[in-house]
C-alpha cells in the first residue's frame, strides 16, 4: 500500500479543433488545443496540492480529467495505485463518491429549483447511501460541521435566499456529505468577495483536518494557496514547469517564469515595489505553442537551445522539480 | 489650474435603485473631494456601492436607479442638475471612463480604427478621418501596440490589449479625469501588474485624475496617493495610502486588510470578518457595519455615525467621537 493517494502520469488532453466542414476537408492537418500535455505528479494522502496557473493554462482540464469528467487524449491518473481507466461503470459511481468537486461558480452550481437540504443530500441518494430521515439526519449534521446554521431552518431555503458565501458553503456540504477522501477545488473562492474569501479558506482547512480530507487545489492567486497548499505546481501552456514543497518554491523560485508570477501578485502595502520587470506580452495560444520551452518568447534568460529543445522537469532536491535547463544549469 | 485644486466634490450624495421589494439605497450620503492630478483608490466589497458612485459622477446609471440627493460638482458646474448637451460635452472629453470587462465595452463588428474615429468626430466634428486615425495609431503606440492593428478588430486582441485599447479610447480626448472601473478584474495576475505600471505611467505623461474603483486592496496600494473605503453604500474610511495600511481607524478597514493574504508576510492565519454583507433594502439601523463589528458600542445600533477627522484619516465610526 502506498501512501499516494492519486498519481497522474503523463496526462495530456487535446481537444481537436472543430471547423466548418470544407476547412477540415482541405486542412492538410487536423489542429488541437494543446490544453494539457504531458502532466505528471503525485497527492500524498492528507496533502494539499496547489496548482497554479493563469487562464488558458490548462490547470481546471487537469482536474477534470482527474475526476474523469474528461477522458484524456493519453496518459494515466491512478487513484490508490489503480489507474482509473479501468474501472467499470459501476465501479466508476464508487469511486465518485469518494472523489469530489468544488466548483467555482456557486451560482451555477446549484439548482435554482432545489432547495438547499434536497441539494446537499442529494448525493447520498444517488449513491444509495442514506433516504428519509437518515438522510435528512446527515444533512443536518455536515449543514452545521460547515457553517450553515441554524441548519433546520436553512434546510428549506433555496440558493436564491441565502447570501453568495452560504451558497459556497451549500456547495461544500454538498461536496462532503459522501464522506470522500479526495476533493478537486476549483477556484472556490474566485468569485467570493475578500470578507467571505478569508472564511471559506479557513474552513477548507478545518474541514481537512476533521474529515482528513486530501486536496486539489485550482487556483490563479499564489497568495491564498499560503494558507492551504503543502505543495504547489505552477502550469504553464498545459505544462508543469514548477513542482516542489510551498514553502521551498515561494523562497526560492526557480523557473523564470514562477518567479515572474510570484512577484507580479498584488501586495497590500504601499512600500513595496515589484523587483523584476514584468514580462512582454502574454500567454501565447495553445493551438500553435512555441516550439521548445513555450515560456521562451518572454524569458529574459532564453538562449538558443530554449527555442529548440523541450525542457524536461528535473528534480533539483528535496522534491523540488523545475523544467528549466538555463536556471538549474543543465545546458 | 494647478495641482492640488479640487477639480471633484461630491457631497452628500445618495443614489436609490427602486426595485419590487423595495429600494436599494446603492449610495447613502457619500462625500468626497479630488484634488487635481491624485488618484483616489474607492475600494469595497460588492454591493458597497463602489460601482454606482463611479457611474453616478458621469450621470451613467441605468434606471430605475437614480441620484436622490446631493451634489456632484465637476469645477464649479454641478452635475447632477446638468442638462444633456453640457452632459455629452462632459462625458468621453472632460472624464472617462473604462470598464470592467474590455470584451463587452468594445465592439465586435467594428475595427479598432473605427472606435478611435467615431470617439475622435463626435467630439471634435471638425476632425478628418485621416487625422482621426493619425492621432489614434500615436496613441496606441504610446501603449505599445503597433499602430497597424487599428485595423484589426477586438477579437484578434488579447486581454490585456484591450483593455489598453479601452485606456487609450478613454485618453485619446485628453480628460482630466479617469474614471477606472474594476479594470484589471478580466484580466490575469502578470497582465494585470503589467496594466498598472502602465496606468501609472500614463498618470504622469497625461497629468491624470483617477478614480480607481476595486475591491483589491493590493491593486490600490503601489498606485494610490489616498483610498476611500466604502461599506455598505457609506464612507467608512479615507486616508492617505500609506496611513490607512499603516493605521487603519475603522474597524471595518482593519478587518478587511487582516482578511487579504499577503504573500510578502509571514501571518499564518487570516483573520475572517464573520456575518455578510448588509442588506441595503432593509439597511441596519444606525451604522451599516455594527452587526459585524467587534467593537460595537450602545451608540451604533441607534445612530448613524457622521464623519470625524483624526491624523489625516476621515473616519465615520462612534469610536472615534471624543477626537475631533
Amino acid at each position: 500500500m502506498t501512501d499516494n493517494l492519486i498519481r497522474v502520469d503523463n496526462l495530456t488532453m487535446h481537444f481537436p479543433l472543430t471547423r466548418g466542414v470544407l476547412a477540415n476537408l482541405f486542412a492538410r492537418e487536423k489542429k488541437f488545443v494543446r490544453a494539457v500535455d504531458g502532466v505528471s505528479f503525485t497527492i500524498r494522502k492528507g496533502e494539499v496540492l496547489g496548482l497554479v496557473g493563469e487562464s488558458g493554462s490548462g490547470k481546471t482540464t487537469t482536474g477534470r480529467l482527474i475526476l474523469k469528467l474528461l477522458e484524456p487524449t493519453s496518459g494515466e491518473v491512478f487513484y490508490r495505485g489503480r489507474a482509473i481507466s479501468s474501472f467499470s461503470g459501476k465501479e466508476m459511481e464508487g469511486l465518485r463518491e469518494k472523489m469530489q468537486v468544488i466548483f467555482q461558480d456557486p451560482y451555477a452550481s446549484l439548482s435554482p429549483r432545489m432547495s438547499i437540504g434536497k441539494a446537499i443530500s442529494h448525493p447520498l441518494r444517488i449513491h444509495g447511501l442514506a433516504d428519509g430521515t437518515l438522510a435528512r439526519d446527515m444533512t443536518l449534521t455536515i449543514m452545521e460541521k460547515v457553517g450553515l446554521t441554524p441548519a433546520s431552518f436553512l434546510y428549506r431555503k433555496y440558493p436564491h435566499q441565502v447570501s453568495g458565501g452560504q451558497r459556497q458553503r451549500v456547495v461544500i456540504a454538498r461536496a462532503l456529505v459522501t464522506s470522500p477522501d479526495f476533493v478537486v477545488a476549483d477556484e472556490p473562492i474566485a468569485m467570493a468577495d475578500v470578507s467571505v474569501r478569508s472564511m471559506i479558506l479557513e474552513l477548507m482547512v478545518r474541514l481537512k483536518e476533521e474529515f482528513d480530507l486530501t486536496y486539489l487545489f485550482i487556483t490563479h492567486d499564489l497568495a491564498t494557496c499560503k494558507y492551504i497548499c503543502d505543495h504547489i505546481a505552477i502550469m504553464y501552456l498545459g505544462r508543469i514547469v514548477e513542482i516542489g514543497p510551498l514553502q521551498e518554491v515561494f523562497r526560492n523560485p526557480v523557473h523564470p517564469y514562477t518567479a515572474t508570477l510570484l512577484d507580479a501578485v498584488p501586495v497590500p502595502d504601499p512600500r513595496f515595489r515589484r523587483t523584476l520587470p514584468m514580462p512582454r506580452g502574454e500567454i501565447p495560444s495553445p493551438i500553435d505553442p512555441p516550439p521548445g520551452c513555450s515560456f521562451h518568447p518572454r524569458c529574459s534568460y532564453a538562449v538558443e537551445a530554449c527555442r529548440i529543445q523541450d525542457p524536461p522537469l528535473v528534480d533539483t532536491g528535496g522534491e523540488h522539480s523545475v523544467a528549466c535547463p538555463v536556471r538549474t544549469g543543465r545546458t | 489650474m494647478n495641482p492640488g485644486d479640487t477639480i471633484l466634490k461630491i457631497q452628500d450624495l445618495h443614489v436609490e435603485f427602486p426595485i419590487n421589494i423595495g429600494t436599494v439605497r446603492a449610495v447613502q450620503g457619500v462625500n468626497l473631494e479630488l484634488k487635481k492630478g491624485e488618484v483616489m483608490g474607492l475600494v469595497g466589497e460588492s454591493g458597497c456601492g463602489k460601482s454606482t458612485l463611479g457611474f453616478s459622477i458621469l450621470r451613467l446609471l441605468r434606471p430605475p436607479g437614480r441620484i436622490a440627493g446631493g451634489s456632484i460638482v465637476y469645477r464649479g458646474q454641478d452635475i447632477v442638475k446638468m442638462g444633456r448637451k453640457d452632459l455629452l460635452a462632459l462625458r468621453g472629453s472632460k472624464i472617462a471612463m473604462i470598464f470592467q470587462d474590455p470584451l463587452t465595452s468594445l465592439n465586435p463588428l467594428c475595427s479598432i480604427g473605427e472606435h478611435f474615429v467615431e470617439t475622435l468626430t463626435t467630439h471634435e466634428r471638425s476632425i478628418g478621418r485621416r487625422e482621426a486615425l493619425e492621432r489614434s495609431g500615436k496613441m496606441l503606440e504610446s501603449l505599445g501596440i503597433a499602430c497597424d492593428r487599428l485595423r484589426e478588430y477586438p477579437h484578434q486582441m488579447s486581454g490585456g490589449m484591450r483593455q489598453r485599447i479601452m485606456i487609450g479610447l478613454a485618453l485619446i480626448m485628453n480628460p482630466d479625469l479617469l474614471i477606472a472601473d474594476e479594470p484589471t478584474t478580466a484580466l490575469d495576475v502578470v497582465v494585470e501588474a503589467q496594466f498598472l505600471d502602465l496606468l501609472g505611467d500614463l498618470k504622469n505623461r497625461f497629468n491624470l485624475t483617477i478614480i480607481l474603483i476595486t475591491h483589491n486592496l493590493g491593486n490600490v496600494a503601489q498606485l494610490a496617493d489616498r483610498i476611500t473605503v466604502m461599506y455598505g453604500g457609506a464612507m467608512a474610511e479615507v486616508a492617505p495610502a500609506g496611513s490607512l495600511f499603516d493605521r487603519p481607524l475603522h474597524p471595518y478597514t482593519r478587518g478587511l486588510l487582516a482578511s487579504i493574504p499577503n504573500i510578502k508576510l509571514d501571518q499564518p492565519k487570516l483573520m475572517t470578518m464573520p456575518g455578510s454583507p448588509p442588506d441595503l433594502v432593509n439597511p441596519p439601523g444606525g451604522c451599516v457595519f455594527h452587526p459585524r463589528c467587534p467593537l460595537s458600542i450602545d451608540l451604533c445600533p441607534t445612530q448613524r455615525p457622521p464623519v470625524f477627522s483624526l491624523d489625516g484619516h476621515l473616519v465615520s465610526c462612534w469610536l472615534y467621537r471624543d477626537s475631533s
